[in-house]
């Protein structure tokens, strides 16, 4: 069965099939588009609540661990509240658009951004940071110096927070609808296929997701690991 | 943290820039998951759309949520197979302009020994109290749609209220096909749907044809004067296509080449 899948979308994917690559293009368009807003947002707070204490702080780091759980489709719901006709942000007309998706997996990826950046820069040894200021490191430079030595716990972030939100479904079946040329990427065909009964087909879209992920975390993994040779 | 919070609406602000659409020429219609599963729309939705430059955003549901979302104006037109709660809907004035557009019919499907003796039955309320009496599993969608409706009032129209023996699974019509095959249970199901999986399923028609299961799908327009946000030109203009002979013989020829026999006749203008 497995073997079926996988040639299955070989299949798929040698021959060009112009809807296979339209959802694929999508999926990799708003997955890394919400990736580099959930990085935007996620490692400047992940390192913030790394660093400074302020009261209250302890309570939002566990909302942030507890975010990192998040069901996608609760996501999903509140954005599709939110973003609604008659929702509170319904004059923006972006329901049932790729920018829905971005939005709902931003939300998804975020705090698993923000709560693996400030783990990776807790681990970082205290007494190394004072060392660091010791030396006479400005606040930029010294973020700078935290950063290279966090840095493949920093990647193990953008894996995670990449590979949440190209995975999740349920958000993106709400908010984007699942339109046929619009709004379908991998993880809703799938779905879609499933309910068809097209199991075979669901089978090599899935062999095409997990393929697209695997190559771009080992991209990723390649660029962690290869710094680690030179250090 | 002002910065930061800055950059927040910014690059949120960048991401809306990549949605591109106008709104006025968009259709937003909310349709039943059978519809979708059949492929039928991924026909006739291009067709409207070179016709008329319109884009059409088909979202497909159950009809309970279909129904809600048309009582919330968040869509513009329905095409949905619950009758009743339809006139319900146009009767507060939620819809206008409901027109009947095409049916096919539900039937009972199960394990091809079956066990309860669902071929005998003469009726489809007949053939619920044989599974009831003789304790063999049913499977449910669930999950508030057209068919679940239907199962429903059948369930109601025999006087039984299932509990034991009664599987209530939440899910689409194509799921619920293949936890009833697995499971050895009899289901109702829309012919379309069944025909589709056919090859993956081990269950038998055992009962079709009787009134009770006659499956109807309307098309209607969600009432503009209602809400102002409700695109009244597309609505109308939609409406007014499905309905159009050519659309009609689409739909009476769709499926034959697939499975043999149309998935739905047209029925416009009947009652």
């Amino acid at each position: 069965m497995l073997s079926a899948g996988l040639k299955g979308a070989w299949e798929m994917l040698v021959s060009g099939d112009p809807v296979l690559y339209e959802i694929i293009f999508l999926t990799l368009k708003v997955s890394s588009l919400a990736t580099m807003i959930a990085l935007l947002i996620g490692l400047p707070l992940g390192v913030y609540l790394g660093l400074r204490s302020f009261p209250g702080r302890k309570f939002v780091v566990s909302v942030v661990n507890t975010l990192m759980g998040l069901p996608p489709v609760v996501a999903g719901l509140i954005v599709w509240m939110a973003l609604s006709r008659y929702g509170p942000l319904g004059f923006l007309e972006i329901i049932y658009t790729p920018t829905a998706i971005v939005i709902a997996q931003v939300i998804i990826a975020t705090p698993v951004v923000t709560g693996l950046t400030l783990a990776a820069i807790q681990q970082i040894d205290v007494r190394f940071q004072e060392q660091i200021r010791a030396l006479g490191a400005n606040q930029l430079q010294f973020l700078w110096v935290l950063v290279k030595e966090a840095r493949y716990s920093l990647l193990a972030a953008v894996i995670a927070g990449f590979g949440a939100a190209i995975s999740e479904v349920g958000a993106a079946m709400m908010v984007g609808g699942n339109i046929f040329g619009q709004t379908r990427v991998l993880t809703t065909a799938v779905v879609l296929e499933v309910s068809r009964g097209n199991y075979e087909v669901a089978l090599a879209l899935s062999f095409v997701l997990v393929f697209i992920t695997y190559l771009i975390t080992a991209a990723l993994t390649s660029l962690q690991q290869k710094q680690y040779k030179w250090s | 943290m002002k910065k930061f919070l800055v950059g927040i609406i910014v690059v949120l602000a960048l991401a809306f820039l990549i949605s591109g659409d106008n709104e006025s020429d968009i259709l937003v219609l909310a349709t039943t998951t059978s519809v979708q599963d059949s492929g039928l729309l991924d026909v006739i939705v291009p067709l409207y759309e070179t016709e008329t430059g319109i884009t059409v955003k088909y979202i497909a549901v159950g009809s309970g949520q279909a129904l809600e979302l048309a009582r919330r104006g968040e869509v513009d037109a329905l095409l949905v197979h619950d009758p009743k709660g339809e006139e319900e809907l146009a009767k507060e004035g939620y819809v206008v302009n409901r027109q009947r557009l095409m049916h096919n019919s539900m039937v009972i499907v199960g394990p091809s020994e079956d066990p309860a003796g669902v071929k005998e039955a003469e009726s489809a309320i007949e053939a619920f109290m044989r599974i009831y009496e003789t304790e063999s599993l049913f499977v449910s969608r669930g999950d508030d749609s057209g068919t679940h409706r239907l199962e429903v009032s059948i369930w109601q129209a025999s006087s039984i209220t299932p509990e034991e023996n009664y599987l209530s699974v939440g899910s689409g019509m194509g799921a619920t096909l293949t936890i009833a095959g697995q499971k050895n249970a009899y289901a109702l199901t829309d012919k379309a749907t069944y025909l589709w999986l056919k090859d993956s399923l081990s269950l038998v028609i055992l009962h079709e044809g009787s009134e009770e299961l006659l499956n109807i799908y309307h098309v209607m327009q969600v009432n503009p004067e209602r809400f102002e946000l409700v695109n009244d030109e597309a609505g109308k203009g939609f409406v007014e296509f499905m309905l159009s002979a050519e659309i009609q013989e689409l739909i009476g020829t769709f499926g034959v080449d697939l499975v043999g026999e149309p998935l739905f006749y047209p029925a416009a203008g009947g009652r």
